[in-house]
């Protein structure tokens, strides 16, 4: 069964996001680079289903800038077979449309029984190129799940709206999302740290997938202007004294709130 | 054959299971009608339509377009973009506006990858400007505004719920029924579906006034409900850290944050939450915040307006006696 996970890196959220106030991209300098936690888990997950299927392949695509080879090898190391990693100056920037795009056609290029990717990711948090990927490739989505069981033919799991829960099921090939309800990825091992070494990487460009980020006939969502709002200051603060109950009702009632 | 305005909007309405219009129909068709002609397009089973189409007239849609494809009620998010397919051919809209719920993403990237139309998500709000229709985002949890708008064609856009407050006035709307060809596209099935039970007369989270937050310093799923508690004294709806739905407490739509809902109350009151950054990120567009913590240092106070260091099981108790006091 071939497996494929989609993996980003993202600005380590535990730091101080921000956008370029002049082009609107995401900065990627000012914060540590990770592998998106929700990506760790969608890995996490086909690595624990791996072991009740028929050779398993684990591959895990990512589109990202070059410099992030470093944040991927941990997905090798966490347990996946292969990497294959897009990366092209001609895709900063690219809108969701174009991200599709080139995750399909890359998809296609493995092959794939299964996709696994996150339902929203930590960065553009569209929580969109799963479906788009699904409609791309001409396969069922089964979205935001909960728990997933996995055979030869079928994926299974329970799917969680805002309307409520659901039991959905799918044919293979298929595309799955998940969302943070599954377990965090592992730690790799030394051993998982020596064998990333010999693992293959792929590296491919936009052109190697016949994609043109350029083309001028499909429309694109670009940013027209980005700013920054003021940031927020702390207000007033109080140590209690056995009365912070009472002085806190007190406010919200002389603001109007309670 | 009806001919629909230049200025058409399209807006995919949810249902509830009941068959009425969803929570998000009032913010959708209120977004459309500040920018152009709402035109609600209503998927659902073979009952209830017609009494649907009333309601969204009521909410301001100018024309509703009712849709019975094939399977909706079996399959998921497909039949439902075959026949916003279908409705964009015959409208010819300016934009495409669709909740940015679960079930609305799945509709609209499939849409969007289908009909090579541009995508924009999760936007607060959409303008008018004269190359078209504009969408504007709240990002990094409210850190930035940005406006985003297609090279060309009509956006796609997913509207955040809760966060448009203007209302469309009511209409009786002209009401035509779609022919929805099915695409026939691979979907996954759905075996079986719980609605969620609406247990609490407290307000809906997503767009509420006012929201009262616990975190692990609740320590048990018994103590957090000493937040429903606060929470019903002033009106409010309740919320949670992740680290609270993690262990169980309460269901997993009370998570507030960066994956979880963005809310931007009047009022903001968060009880044992640290205020990590992810989840200030959903909540500190709020009004007023304020923070009840033992943790001098919690960052939380880094925003708060008001601040209380000390016990939450002294301090919330306190509290709720207080303002219940001053109700009577
Ligand atoms: C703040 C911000 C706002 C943005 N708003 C828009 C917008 O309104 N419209 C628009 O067209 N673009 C927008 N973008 C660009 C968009 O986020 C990127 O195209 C992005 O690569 C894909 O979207 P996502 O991260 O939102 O994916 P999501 O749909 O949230 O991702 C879900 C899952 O898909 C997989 N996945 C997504 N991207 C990749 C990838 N590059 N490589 C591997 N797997 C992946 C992962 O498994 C991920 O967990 C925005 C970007 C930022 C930083
Ligand atoms: C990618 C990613 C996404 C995330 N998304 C979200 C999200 O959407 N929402 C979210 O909330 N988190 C999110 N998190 C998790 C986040 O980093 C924090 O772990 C989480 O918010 C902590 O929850 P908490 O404040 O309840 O718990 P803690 O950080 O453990 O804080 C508990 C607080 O309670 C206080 N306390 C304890 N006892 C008392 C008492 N008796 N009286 C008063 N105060 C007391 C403590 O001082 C402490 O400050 C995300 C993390 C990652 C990596």
């Amino acid at each position: 069964m071939k497996i494929v996970v989609l993996m980003k890196e993202v600005p380590d959220t535990y730091g101080e996001r921000k956008l370029n106030l002049e082009t609107g991209l995401a900065e990627r300098s000012d914060s540590e680079a990770v592998l998106d936690e929700i990506g760790e888990r969608a890995l996490e997950l086909a690595l624990s289903l791996a072991g009740s299927l028929d050779s398993p392949e684990i591959t895990v695509v990512s589109m990202t800038p070059e410099s992030a080879t470093t944040t991927l090898r941990k997905a090798l190391a966490m347990g996946a077979d292969k990497l294959v990693h897009i990366a092209d100056e001609k895709l900063v920037g690219a809108d969701l449309g174009l991200t599709a795009e080139v995750l399909a056609a890359a998809i296609r290029r493995t092959g794939f029984d299964l996709v696994i990717a996150g339902n929203l990711s930590t960065d553009g948090q569209g929580g969109v190129i799963p479906a788009m990927l699904a409609e791309l490739l001409g396969v069922p989505h089964a979205s935001s799940l909960t728990s997933v069981e996995v055979s030869a033919e079928r994926v299974h799991g329970t799917r969680e709206t805002d309307g409520g829960i659901m039991e959905v099921a799918a044919a293979l090939p298929a595309v799955i999302s998940i969302t943070e309800r599954f377990p965090a990825g592992r730690f790799p091992n030394f051993k998982g740290i020596m064998a990333a070494k010999k693992k293959p990487v792929e590296k491919l460009t936009a052109a190697d997938l016949e994609v043109d980020p350029e083309a001028l006939d499909v429309p694109r969502s670009i940013m027209l202007a980005v700013s920054e709002r003021p940031a927020r200051s702390a207000g007033m603060k109080i140590v209690d004294e056995g009365d912070a109950g009472e002085k806190l009702a007190e406010f919200l009632i002389q603001n109007r709130l309670a | 054959m009806t001919t629909f305005p230049e200025d058409s909007i399209l807006v995919l309405l949810e249902t509830t299971p009941s068959g009425t219009p969803a929570r998000s129909a009032a913010g959708l068709l209120g977004a459309a009608a500040e920018v152009g002609t709402p035109v609600a397009l209503i998927v659902a089973g073979p009952d209830g339509a017609a009494d649907t189409a009333a309601a969204a007239g009521d909410l301001g849609a100018a024309y509703v377009l009712t849709a019975q494809p094939e399977s909706v009620s079996s399959l998921l998010a497909v039949p439902t973009v075959d026949a916003l397919a279908a409705a964009a051919g015959l409208v010819r809209p300016d934009a495409i506006l669709i909740s940015n719920s679960v079930d609305g993403r799945d509709a609209a990237g499939r849409f969007a990858a289908r009909t090579r139309f541009a995508l924009a998500v999760d936007a607060v709000g959409v303008g008018r400007d004269p190359e078209g229709i504009v969408a504007h985002h709240s990002v990094y949890g409210g850190a930035y505004s940005v406006d985003c708008a297609p090279t060309f064609g009509a956006p796609v856009i997913t509207l955040r719920e809760g966060a448009v407050d203007s209302r469309a006035e009511a209409r009786t709307p002209q009401i035509e029924s779609l022919d929805v060809p099915s695409s026939g596209i691979a979907a996954a099935s759905i075996e079986s579906f719980e609605a969620r039970t609406v247990t609490s007369t407290r307000p809906e989270l997503r767009g509420a006034v006012k929201v009262v937050a616990g975190g692990r310093g609740l320590t048990s799923q018994e103590q957090f409900a000493l937040v429903d508690q606060l929470a019903d004294v002033l009106g409010a709806a309740v919320g949670a850290s992740r680290a609270a739905v993690d262990a169980g407490w309460v269901p997993n739509n009370y998570q507030i944050g960066q994956t979880g809902i963005s809310v931007s109350p009047q009022l903001y009151v968060a009880i044992g939450v640290s205020g990590a950054i992810q989840h200030r990120a959903g909540m500190q567009t709020a009004k007023t915040i304020v923070a009840i913590n033992k943790d001098p240092d919690a960052p939380i106070f880094e925003i708060a307006d008001f601040g209380v260091v000390g016990d939450l099981f002294q301090v919330v108790p306190q509290l709720i006696n207080s303002l219940s006091a001053r109700k009577e």
